[in-house]
């Protein structure tokens, strides 16, 4: 294969790899706290915090992966 | 009509041996806005009277003031003034971008002979130089404070010791200062650069209507990461203080 077309390749299978894992952890995250706030309307303040905090640390990983397709196609 | 992505920040002129970015001149723009703000909040705070714009200002600082509170506690007047000026710069660098038909004034660029029409403005968080930056200056606090409310051997002890399983967790610990940088450094650009990009796509695919949605979740982005810089140095900072048990 040419390179410009292995280059597409290479930047949509590492962002499509890259965004499952965060997808799975987000959801998982995203039912606990929906649980919870069910549970316990009360607290929906501090688990809305504590829940952006951690959608944060699981997103970084897929915008790593996004970092390194945009490197692949601008700068490569 | 030509869109062109370029992921690092075109350099419009130099100052003797610095060369002056698109990026670093939109950071500078924001700090002035920052600063004629803060200014003019001073004034309307001195008059004693209270109107709109008073009201609008306490409100924003109130807000991240009971939010520094709940995670710091006691440490909130200490590290409230950084916490703000992170979040209050992040997020106008963020939306500067945004800003209809910033990024269409250009500049002509002389570069090896050949003249190239660069966009004068570009927002500042989606030049890697400048969120590396910020990374740095967060990380760096934390470690200052963390000498300062610790002393130097009991802050270093946390790194460094020789107290079976907890000599391994520490040496974790001092590789996650490192990564800690890169992912503060990584998340802000990457998120917004990634919505520059997909402005630029959507607009060029088509250019009526539908990018009006797209331009709304990057004006929620921008927030919502502004935050996250924000509310995790704050963590950190809050964590690093403490006395380990």
């Amino acid at each position: 294969m040419e390179l410009e077309s292995m280059k597409a390749l290479a930047a949509a299978i590492s962002i499509g790899l890259g965004a499952v894992g965060p997808g799975i952890g987000i959801g998982l995250l995203a039912k606990g706290a929906m649980e919870a706030i069910g549970r316990n309307p009360e607290a929906t303040n501090n688990i809305r915090t504590n829940l952006i905090l951690a959608i944060a640390f699981a997103e970084a990983l897929a915008i790593y992966a996004l970092v390194v397709s945009l490197i692949i196609i601008f700068v490569l | 009509m030509e869109h062109h992505i370029s992921i690092a920040a075109e350099t419009l002129f130099h100052i003797g041996p610095i060369a002056v970015t698109n990026a670093l001149l939109t950071a500078v723009v924001v700090t002035i806005l920052l600063s004629v703000f803060a200014l003019f909040a001073h004034r309307a705070f001195q008059s004693q009277k209270p109107t709109l714009f008073t009201s609008f200002v306490e409100q924003i600082i109130a807000f991240f003031y009971d939010l520094t509170e709940s995670i710091a506690g006691k440490n909130a007047p200490i590290f409230f003034p950084l916490i703000m000026t992170f979040f209050l710069f992040i997020i106008i660098a963020n939306w500067f971008g945004l800003l209809p038909g910033i990024t269409g004034i250009g500049l002509e660029v002389v570069e090896h002979g050949e003249s190239t029409v660069v966009p004068l403005f570009r927002a500042a968080t989606t030049d890697l130089n400048a969120t590396i930056a910020l990374a740095l200056i967060s990380v760096g606090v934390t470690q200052y404070y963390g000498f300062k409310f610790l002393g130097i051997k009991k802050h270093l002890s946390k790194y460094f010791n020789a107290d079976g399983m907890n000599s391994f967790v520490g040496i974790l610990e001092f590789v996650g200062v490192f990564s800690g940088i890169l992912s503060f450094a990584f998340r802000l650009f990457g998120n917004i650069f990634a919505g520059e990009v997909l402005l630029v796509v959507m607009g060029s695919l088509i250019p009526l209507v539908l990018p009006i949605p797209f331009l709304g979740l990057e004006i929620f982005v921008g927030f919502i990461q502004a935050t996250v810089f924000a509310v995790l140095s704050l963590v950190f900072m809050s964590v690093a203080v403490e006395h380990a048990q």
